[in-house]
């Protein structure tokens, strides 16, 4: 049995992952022509336009109809649609509006950026340092700070995750311990320290006014400002949690090749909708720089390069959930996908372990 | 001051876009802009060690395909994110139908 391994970003797996040339290191890409990859790339601000006019659109009518119904049985559908858009939906808006690709003009990804980082309780300065690891050293052990499951798995803490618990309260901590001293030893590995007054800036400013909206419920004593402010992130954010499992979970860690440590898993429209197409999520980590709207076509274009994607969220968690199953007593075990005929082949440099049956 | 040395012809950089170009051991990217001018920085990123050369040219701007990053080509300043050391920048000229650097 392998045993458990420490995915601390300043222990023992760190200087391993650096010493053995995993940091910081060179990634597998599929060949795609400059040309048409610069078609891929180009920006523009309408696709994202239209779904943020729609996404704060509804959140503005969704929450009106919750406010205007509260205290009867009508409140329920109204909570249950504005808190998926508000706790779920804040994080492919944070996480596109993060690699500025969602909008051509920087200051609405800048906007965006911020107003779903409140919404998903991260610190807006860390987290785009702590996804600037995550992108550099992708499932690294020692080095990417967003490795979401771990080995041997946590498989209480993850079904729990689906109502927030205790994701949204341990956020929320790490923005007050930001807020009161800054960051840890950990999170000063990937951020430099002239961000630093930044981070604490933001990190009061979203603590502040969660401290409001509490304060606003504890005055009118309803749970009323919670139900719109914070409490989503407990109530509303099941949809985030389903599908972020998927991109990495139950794949492998320490490879060069984005095609054994992520998932491509094709989607519902709303699902899509929601997760701004981080489905296809091979093709994402390969190629960051092209926007959510143009994935689709990316994944056409290299998809007889990549394993094949899982056709629907039921299958993928099979095939997820058996790997996971398996880490319990073999932490080393990943779900390692065949690739089609005429793939380049994996980068085998840095992974062992054996592969698991198709999920059916 | 260094010499001018010879990167390609005009035609094989289009408009808004960016090559790699290796002289004696050093890596750089050199551009063109919308209207045609040449432009050189160093080749890597100042974040991590990735090649601008595969990133995107946006009006004055060159973006880093990792991380997004971005700087502005035509002076070296660092713009955006987890870029913040500015690049170095080289001159550029047009001669004879060639591109050529002073690096």
């Amino acid at each position: 049995m392998t045993p458990a391994r420490d995915y601390s970003l300043i222990g023992p797996e760190r200087d391993r992952a650096i010493a053995i040339g995993l940091a910081s290191a060179e990634w597998y890409h599929t060949d795609v022509p400059r040309k048409v990859m610069k078609g891929l790339m180009r920006r523009n601000d309408g696709p994202a336009t239209r779904d943020t006019i729609l996404w704060l659109g509804l959140l503005l009518l969704t929450g009106i109809g919750g406010i205007a119904t509260w205290g009867t049985w009508w409140a329920v559908p109204f909570f249950l649609v504005y808190g998926v858009l508000y706790g779920s939906a804040c994080d492919s808006r944070w996480h596109e509006c993060g690699h500025g690709t969602a909008f051509k003009t920087q200051s609405k990804n800048d906007w965006v950026y911020a107003l779903a980082s409140f919404m998903v309780l991260r610190n807006p300065v860390a987290w785009r340092w702590s996804h600037a690891r995550h992108h550099t050293d992708t499932i690294i052990v020692g080095r990417d700070p967003e490795i979401t499951v771990m080995r041997p798995p946590d498989i209480a803490r993850k079904a729990l995750a689906f109502v927030g618990i205790p994701d949204a309260f341990v956020h929320f901590g790490v923005l007050v311990r930001q807020a009161i001293s800054g960051p840890n030893a950990e999170e000063a590995d990937y951020i430099p320290e002239s961000e630093v007054p930044k981070v604490m800036f933001w990190a009061r400013l979203f603590v502040g006014l969660h401290l409001v909206a509490l304060l606003l419920a504890l005055l009118t004593w309803s749970i009323l400002p919670l139900m719109l402010i914070g409490g989503p992130r407990i109530y509303g954010t099941w949809h985030m949690v389903l599908v972020g499992l998927l991109q990495h979970g139950g794949l492998a860690e320490d490879v060069l090749d984005h095609r054994l440590n992520s998932r491509t898993v094709y989607m519902n429209p709303v699902s899509r909708w929601l997760y701004w197409n981080m489905n296809y999520h091979v093709e994402h980590h390969m190629f960051p720089m092209v926007p959510y709207h143009a994935l689709p076509a990316l994944h056409e274009l290299i998809k007889d390069d990549l394993p094949p994607a899982n056709p629907s969220i039921p299958h993928a968690y099979a095939e997820m959930i058996a790997a996971v199953l398996r880490q319990r007593t073999e932490p080393g075990y990943f779900a390692r996908r065949a690739l089609p005929p005429g793939a380049k082949p994996y980068v085998e440099a840095f992974h062992t372990e054996t592969s698991l049956p198709e999920a059916s | 001051m260094s010499e001018w040395v010879d990167v390609c012809a005009i035609g094989e950089i289009e408009e808004e876009d960016v090559i790699r170009f290796d002289h004696v051991g050093r890596t750089f990217a050199v551009y063109r802009d919308e209207d045609g001018t040449p432009f050189c920085t160093d080749g890597l990123c100042t974040h991590e060690q990735v090649h601008l050369a595969d990133g995107l040219v946006l009006d004055d701007e060159i973006e880093c395909p990792k991380h997004n990053g971005r700087f502005n080509y035509k002076t070296g300043a660092a713009l955006r994110t987890p870029a913040c050391v500015a690049l170095t920048t080289y001159p550029a000229r047009i001669a004879e139908g060639r591109i050529q650097v002073q690096v």
